[in-house]
């Protein structure tokens, strides 16, 4: 690797390598922090058992919360007494519904939730009454001397069932047909498309019901101080900002007059990408006593209210000429939205958008629909939106390449976007290395060789797939910035960088120093990282949608130039030459041009604080705002916020499995994974993400499935009978970082988090099919599915 | 009715008055403030609250703290050498990036450490075995069995107390 040292943006080619053929991020002359492989900030900590999550966390003379849940999926609430709750010793004070009437919900326009059920359930586990009390056993026997009257409605568990029958039972009653929001994007001429195509093909696809499984169940701890009327809230989120907001609402206090802090955060996965009733009763409960009070949920209560993914009832149809150029594809869509609207107008569009990319369709209709069921609610759960359409989209690409007789690799490759394109809904993707994603994930699995040539039961399946990286929409109708980052340097701290932002496990404090390090040119242990707290970070709008590494990144190197600029300016006077000639790299600054006229960082620094005081820069970041009409080309431009996605991870995924065709048992032995995140800037934190996701949506493919029975009662609520893997499933991986450099993005990165969790369903699916020649349409693939199929394949083959 | 017990928790013992039924993480976590075992699920189905008791992996969230008297309890708070630096397994995680969330890491190191006790030179069938009783969303667990590969070569190379 070259080691010369020479303003190394002259050596890259506009692709970002360097003259020797080196990839940007791998090439030491441009980055030495950003690119390398470096234990997580906050590892130690936590292997030594030391990190503090909220739910470690106790105040002097902290309460203990518990929340009563409703035991019918349906039901008006017909009377509540709680004197008896009340008079119990150690009993601090009991909550219900009516005290906390404002309703909230993380899209505004259709907010609908309340802290506690006001006038009835509208899913088995609602909360209806909560208590404080000295400890969690007082609490505990509290809830059960609250006495509920309810009069049981209809239960309606079956989104067409709801809308078919919305005329005798409405969930919501400002919601007619049962209908959350329903909504159609047309694109060019889809019929007549259709008709010119040579090869079409329609299908149904089912998905199923899963959830999170993060590992610590939603925390939150309240202070609430009655003197100076602020709110202290610790919770384990990963929206500090969104909670932020949903507070002010519910409980009637101004933003500025609640402060939340992010403890460690034990996993989210989309799970705590919400307000949660722990958050809020903590609160209610805190005011009402002036004494802090904990709400810890147990494992069966996250069941309940955490918001899974949405089941997906689709119909999808494709189009190609007989070149096998897609042409069309119409999309139809019922989305199970559960009891309560939370992300779910965002996630409907979602997978609208889901059709536009990664391939060229010139013609695209959607038709959707997200319908109110009496189920615990739906909401964003890991690649959400896009899991369901990919899982259908790549399926059906399978059987259509089948259908004229090429590889589904030919067809996925001919059909494949490129830098520079432009969607039929003007979703516009700067760069693209998706040809060399499936390229290498199909050579290194041998794909080609071995598909269609396994003995029966071995089988071979591969998927693409892409996600949004540095997006989102603030969802309350605001302009500002997505993502604030501060910087300070002076001598007492160094280097300390203050953004909201919430790490929640993923990596991104460590990212985030990487990325201030190496604009400012010192090492990554340099950087204090202060994180996850609305008072002390400067705004960001909270870790979801795969935004944050693409969204600090630019925010960081904004706030950087300042202070880049001051300490060469003070530099250059100490040195005697040019500041447009100085270069801070390693802790040093020095001339690109004399290398022996430098002078150590901190010298700098000390220089320019010591006439001056602290260096300040501070760094915002928006996406690009592709909504409305394109007043050139007269293009609407829909989509959710996937319309403003800077630029687009992409990644495609080889599975390999072995199907017991005694059992049914479905064993995924390998798995190829290659991925284009841009630069990685962390490639450890890129290949956690990668397997993570991998081995996430197996579990989403063959194992997980909440349960309910026909009242509504969830009928698996803990870790026993909801099976997520363990290591005994966990397939070979082998997971490829793909040379890619974004030259519009900071650093040239992308996102990794969720693109790598959306072609694992459809390279399962399409294994299943290889292995056994029987096709799955619904998930999860059972055991006892199998076998019911290979006993009807028998019968029918006779 | 509550009664005073004596737990031996990594090395040292503590008097603490329990009911019969309370279990051994609420003692370890709320009594004693060891907060580094973790209640992931309260059932005994995710792992992370994981203990070593007369050196055998346990459940701390199933089992009650009265029938862990006169045992000895090894909580992940035990672990780190007693100048502050960290176990090999320890450093093991943290340089392969088998921690993300962190909540499965004190149960995960914990069964890693019994593995390790019993059986120096494990193979990566027998490490997914012995952790399949310890749940991890994040990682994939990849790198957590590389991380306890590479803890074994330390151990058997250096010898671990």
């Amino acid at each position: 690797m070259s080691q010369k040292d020479t303003g190394s943006k002259w050596n890259l080619t506009p692709q970002g390598w360097n003259l020797e053929g080196v990839p940007a991020y791998q090439d030491q002359t441009r980055y030495t922090q950003v690119g390398r492989s470096v234990p997580r900030v906050d590892a130690p900590a936590k292997v030594k058992g030391e990190a503090v999550y909220t739910g470690d966390m106790t105040l002097p003379g902290m309460a203990y919360g518990k929340i009563k849940r409703s035991p019918y999926a349906h039901a008006i609430l017909k009377k509540i007494d709680i004197s008896k709750a009340q008079e119990l010793p150690g009993v601090l004070a009991v909550l219900t519904g009516a005290e906390a009437p404002n309703r909230w919900g993380i899209v505004p326009q259709t907010a609908n939730e309340t802290v506690l059920a006001l006038d009835k359930v509208r899913f088995y586990g609602e909360g209806v009454a909560a208590v404080a009390a000295i400890d969690e056993e007082t609490a505990e026997e509290a809830l059960d001397l609250i006495e509920v009257e309810y009069e049981p409605l209809p239960v309606l568990l079956d989104p067409f069932e709801s809308m078919e029958r919305a005329h005798e039972v409405l969930i919501h009653e400002d919601s007619p047909g049962n209908i959350m929001h329903q909504g159609e994007q047309v694109y060019g001429d889809v019929d007549k498309a259709f008709s010119e195509c040579a090869y079409v093909l329609e299908r149904e696809f089912h998905t199923n019901y899963p959830q999170h499984g993060f590992l610590e169940p939603h925390t939150a701890l309240a202070s609430y101080d009655p003197q100076s009327g602020q709110m202290h809230v610790w919770s384990s989120t990963q929206v500090p900002h969104y909670l932020h907001r949903q507070l002010s609402i519910v409980l009637e206090i101004p933003m500025n007059k609640i402060r939340v802090t992010l403890p460690t955060i034990g996993g989210g996965f989309g799970g705590k990408g919400e307000a949660s009733s722990a958050e809020f009763a903590a609160c209610l409960l805190s005011r009402k006593i002036g004494r802090p009070v904990r709400v810890t949920y147990e494992r069966s209560e996250v069941f309940y209210t955490n918001k899974g993914r949405h089941p997906a009832h689709m119909k999808l149809k494709m189009g190609l000429d007989q070149d096998g150029y897609i042409k069309a594809v119409d999309f139809d869509n019922t989305m199970d939205k559960g009891a309560y609207s939370g992300w779910g107008v965002v996630v409907l569009f979602y997978t609208a958008s889901m059709m536009h990319l990664p391939y060229k369709v010139p013609n695209v209709r959607f038709r959707g629909r997200s319908v109110y069921t009496n189920k615990p609610s739906t909401g964003a759960m890991r690649g959400l939106g896009g899991v369901q359409p990919r899982f259908a989209m790549e399926c059906l690409l399978d059987e259509l390449a089948e259908m004229m007789g090429v590889s589904p690799y030919e067809l996925k490759m001919k059909n494949a976007i490129e830098s520079g394109h432009t969607a039929v809904n003007n979703m516009f993707v700067p760069h693209s290395e998706y040809k060399k994603c499936l390229q290498t994930a199909v050579e290194k699995s041998g794909y080609l060789e071995k598909r269609g040539r396994l003995p029966f039961g071995k089988g071979i399946g591969m998927a693409g797939g892409y996600y949004i990286s540095g997006t989102a929409y603030t969802l309350y109708q605001n302009y500002k910035p997505h993502t604030s980052v501060m910087i300070r340097v002076d001598t007492e701290a160094g280097v300390t960088l203050f953004c909201a932002a919430a790490d929640i496990g993923q990596g991104s404090n460590t990212v985030m120093a990487q990325m201030a390090a190496e604009e400012l040119g010192v090492f990554y242990e340099d950087v204090h990282v202060q994180a996850g707290d609305t008072e002390i970070g400067a705004f960001d709008l909270g870790s979801f949608a795969s935004r944050l590494t693409y969204a600090s990144g630019a925010a960081i190197k904004m706030a950087c130039v300042e202070i880049n600029q001051k300490l060469k300016e003070t530099a250059a006077g100490m040195l005697g030459v040019r500041a447009d000639q100085l270069v801070i790299k390693k802790r040093e600054i020095y001339s690109m041009y004399e290398t022996k006229k430098r002078l150590p960082w901190e010298k700098a620094v000390e220089a320019y604080t010591s006439i001056n005081g602290s260096l300040v820069g501070l760094g915002n970041f928006s996406p690009p705002r592709r909504k409305g009409i394109d007043m050139i080309s007269g293009n609407r431009v829909q989509g959710a916020n996937i319309g403003h996605s800077p630029t687009y991870g992409f990644s495609c995924q080889v599975h390999e499995v072995e199907v017991d065709v005694e059992t049914g048992r479905i064993y995924v032995k390998k798995v190829t994974e290659a991925g284009d995140c841009g630069t990685p800037v962390n490639p450890m934190s890129v290949e956690g993400q990668v397997e993570g996701s991998i081995l996430f949506n197996i579990g989403g493919c063959l194992y997980e499935d909440q349960k309910l029975d026909a009242s509504g009662k969830h009928l698996n609520p803990n870790f026993h009978d909801y099976k997520m893997p363990t290591m005994m499933e966990m397939p070979e991986m082998d997971t490829n970082i793909v040379e890619s450099y974004d030259p519009t993005a900071p650093f040239g990165v992308k996102e990794t988090g969720e693109g790598a969790v959306q072609p694992t369903f459809p390279a399962l699916v399409n294994a299943i099919y290889d292995a056994i020649g029987v096709r799955f349409y619904s998930l999860p693939i059972t055991p006892e599915m199998i076998l019911k199929a290979l006993k009807e394949k028998k019968e029918k083959e006779g | 009715m509550k009664q005073l017990i004596e737990l031996n928790i990594n090395g040292r013992n503590y008097e603490v008055a329990v009911n019969p039924r309370d279990l051994l993480i609420d003692v370890i976590r709320k009594k004693i403030g060891l907060t580094g075992t973790k209640k992931g699920c309260g059932e005994g189905d995710c792992g992370a609250c994981t203990v070593l008791i007369d050196g055998k992996p346990e459940l701390s969230c199933i089992k009650l703290a009265i029938a862990c008297q006169g045992q000895k309890i090894t909580t992940i708070e035990g672990l780190a050498q007693e100048d502050g630096s960290l176990h090999p397994l320890q450093q093991s995680f943290v340089d392969h990036g088998a921690v993300q969330c962190g909540f499965c890491t004190p149960g995960m190191i914990m069964s890693s450490k019994a593995l390790l006790d019993r059986n120096p030179n494990p193979s990566p069938q027998e490490i997914k075995h012995e952790l399949s009783g310890n749940i991890c969303r994040c990682t994939g667990y990849k790198k957590i069995i590389e991380a306890v590969e590479a803890a074994a070569k330390v151990w058997s190379q250096e010898g671990v107390k």
